[in-house]
């Protein structure tokens, strides 16, 4: 029954290597890719400027025109670097998210978050409600960041009250999706024709409201979250062998699911509150990532992040160039990629099993 | 080992969920290093339960002292530096190998005062695969392996934290004969070499007589009755616990057998 042929340790051990490295290499290969995905992105646009005017004037600025160089600093460059820190920061808040919810359904956008972000930009938009003290052009991001981070902070309390499974949390996560939609719905039957206008397009997401400052702030988010999300890479990993277990490996699985969803409302709601809402990268960026190299956290998760702002990085792209003259909103392209790449993996993991 | 204090001792232990009590002012014998321990008892009589509140992952009042030290209210780490549970199931759709779930089961968190290196954990997961026999799996992905080989593999797990008291919740259900005589002697030899006490649940009373220093009958929630095999297991106990009639015989080999003539409806 059992054994197959017998391997010494010292093989064994070259084996476990050779895996470990081969781990490596797909990581290194999807950030080779990420890169090459972010120049075809820059270099993809409506304005008449070829791939090496617009390389040459990223390297040195002197080569172009002042309007030449405004396309690409004030636009091109932080478009790009939005949609690698947006798909980035989706993609590796899935990844978390599915491990400690143990559902592979689970992403911002399945259960609620992106739904409360639109919620909260509704309200800036239509209503103009927000915080006191709040520049105008902060209104709907801060907004749209309040209800996400509220939105994870309900999933919390679910998944901290006592008996609460963790079926009970996505159900839970579901019924969000639906009130947050309802509510939004509400608000656009209330709202003028403008603000509808201004609410449909925020809903769709789009890297066109990304500037230099919200770079920033996503970029600050990411590069702090990720050290943490890398120290839990063995306890989530754990994890994956069952909660009993885990705990009695010695993990705090409440601990580990609180610090997570934490994380994960951070990232959510950041990406969501500059770019509105973009669905499937944090569902199929990890699911990706998954198939390609395991369950091994600590490569799971850089995977994870660097599929989902490959594929961001992609759609952005073909946002641009889907129809010549047009910047289709990102969140329509992702969808559109995303649902069919889906059903493929569904199929192929029914075939496996 | 003649101290009284060494070995695990649990007494007036209670736990239960939301509002059902399942175990009720429960003591045990004494379990001393390097003995194995059977704990018996029909469907939801609280074994589980009973090995989950030792293992620290379940509320409970009472005392559980390991050499002396006691465990209530201790975190999970402290309670993982010692006591290792090994739960029934392992979660289907998992994409590790083999090797490394055992290698993630010693990641989890420190077991000794030093950290390891990578090298090392995977040297010590090896010779745990190795020891247990299935080597030959160690590469392959958790999802490919039949029903027994999970639980080898999922007794690798545990095993290699090498813990001081091993908690085993059904560990032979789903192997064959040759693996089940194979996973008793390891973990009778392991018991021995390592002092290591272990606790297991069992369903197969020949089994557990087999291959235990001591056995444990639970029912209710309560101890039917305890002491070595020869002891506990009686006609009597079977038909109060089980509610079987039962023949126990000893056969020429010495072994206890346990023939089950009937039911006993009440």
């Amino acid at each position: 029954m059992v054994e197959e042929q017998s391997l010494a340790p010292q093989q064994l051990l070259a084996a476990y290597r050779r895996l470990i490295a081969r781990r490596v290499l797909i990581v290194s290969l999807l950030a080779v890719c990420c890169v090459a995905a972010f120049i075809l992105d820059l270099v993809t646009g409506p304005s008449s400027l070829t791939p090496m005017q617009v390389i040459g004037g990223l390297i040195d600025p002197g080569t172009l025109s002042a309007p030449q160089a405004a396309i690409i600093w004030q636009v091109r460059l932080p478009y790009a670097l939005a949609a690698i820190l947006v798909g980035a920061s989706l993609s590796l808040a899935g990844a978390e998210m599915q491990t400690i919810l143990n559902n592979p359904l689970a992403s911002p956008f399945t259960l609620g978050v992106s739904s409360a972000a639109s919620f909260g930009a509704a309200l800036g938009i239509v209503l103009g409600l927000s915080l006191p003290g709040v520049p105008a052009d902060w209104v709907v991001p801060l907004n749209a960041f309040l209800c996400a981070f509220g939105s994870v902070l309900l999933l919390q309390a679910m998944s901290r009250m006592r008996g609460a499974g963790v079926e009970t949390v996505v159900l839970f996560g579901i019924a969000l999706v639906f009130a947050f939609n309802a509510l939004v719905a509400f608000v656009q039957f209330m709202s003028s024709q403008e603000a509808l206008q201004q609410l449909v397009f925020w809903s769709m997401g789009s890297l066109s409201r990304a500037t230099w400052s919200n770079v920033y702030v996503m970029a600050a988010v990411l590069v702090a979250v990720v050290p943490f999300s890398m120290y839990a890479a063995g306890q989530l990993t754990a994890l994956r062998l069952g909660e009993d277990r885990a705990r009695s490996f010695g993990v705090n699985v409440g601990r580990l699911r609180f610090m997570s969803l934490l994380r994960v409302s951070i990232l959510a709601a950041t990406s969501v509150a500059f770019v509105g809402t973009i669905g499937f990268i944090g569902l199929v960026g990890p699911h990706i990532a998954r198939l390609l190299l395991g369950e091994d956290h600590r490569f799971l998760l850089p995977a994870s992040l660097l599929t989902g702002a490959l594929i961001m990085s992609l759609a952005s792209a073909a946002s641009k160039a889907l129809v010549p003259g047009v910047l289709l909103p990102v969140g329509i392209v992702t969808a559109i990629i995303g649902v069919p790449v889906f059903l493929v993996l569904i199929f192929k993991r029914s075939e496996r099993v | 080992m003649t101290d009284q204090h060494s070995g695990l001792h649990i007494a007036h232990l209670s736990t239960g969920y939301r509002g059902r009590r399942v175990i009720d002012d429960l003591s045990l014998p004494p379990l001393r290093p390097g003995e194995v321990h059977s704990l018996l008892g029909p469907n939801a009589a609280g074994k589980s339960t009973l090995m989950r509140a030792i293992a620290g992952l379940q509320p409970a009042s009472g005392e559980v002292r390991l050499n002396g030290r006691s465990l209530m209210g201790v975190s999970l780490a402290e309670h993982a530096r010692h006591i290792t549970y090994m739960p029934q199931t392992l979660p289907q759709g998992v994409a590790l190998t083999v090797l490394e779930t055992v290698i993630g089961a010693l990641r989890a968190s420190p077991i000794g005062d030093q950290a390891l290196d990578t090298q090392s954990l995977a040297l010590r997961a090896i010779a745990v695969l190795e020891r247990i026999g299935i080597q030959g799996l160690a590469m392959r992905g958790l999802d490919q392996l039949s029903g027994g080989q999970r639980q080898l593999v999922s007794l690798a797990q545990a095993l290699v934290r090498e813990p001081e008291v091993l908690l085993l919740d059904e560990p032979i259900s789903a192997l064959d004969l040759h693996h089940q005589w194979r996973v008793m002697q390891l973990v009778h030899e392991l018991s021995r070499e390592r002092q290591m006490i272990v606790l297991m649940v069992l369903h197969d009373l020949q089994v557990a007589a087999r291959w235990s220093d001591g056995v444990v009958l639970l029912a209710d929630g309560k101890v039917a009755a305890s002491g070595t095999a020869r002891e506990a297991i009686t006609p009597d106990v079977l038909a109060d616990v089980y509610a079987v009639q039962a023949r126990i015989e000893h056969c020429s080999a010495g072994s206890l057998q346990i023939m089950v003539d009937g039911i006993i409806r009440k």
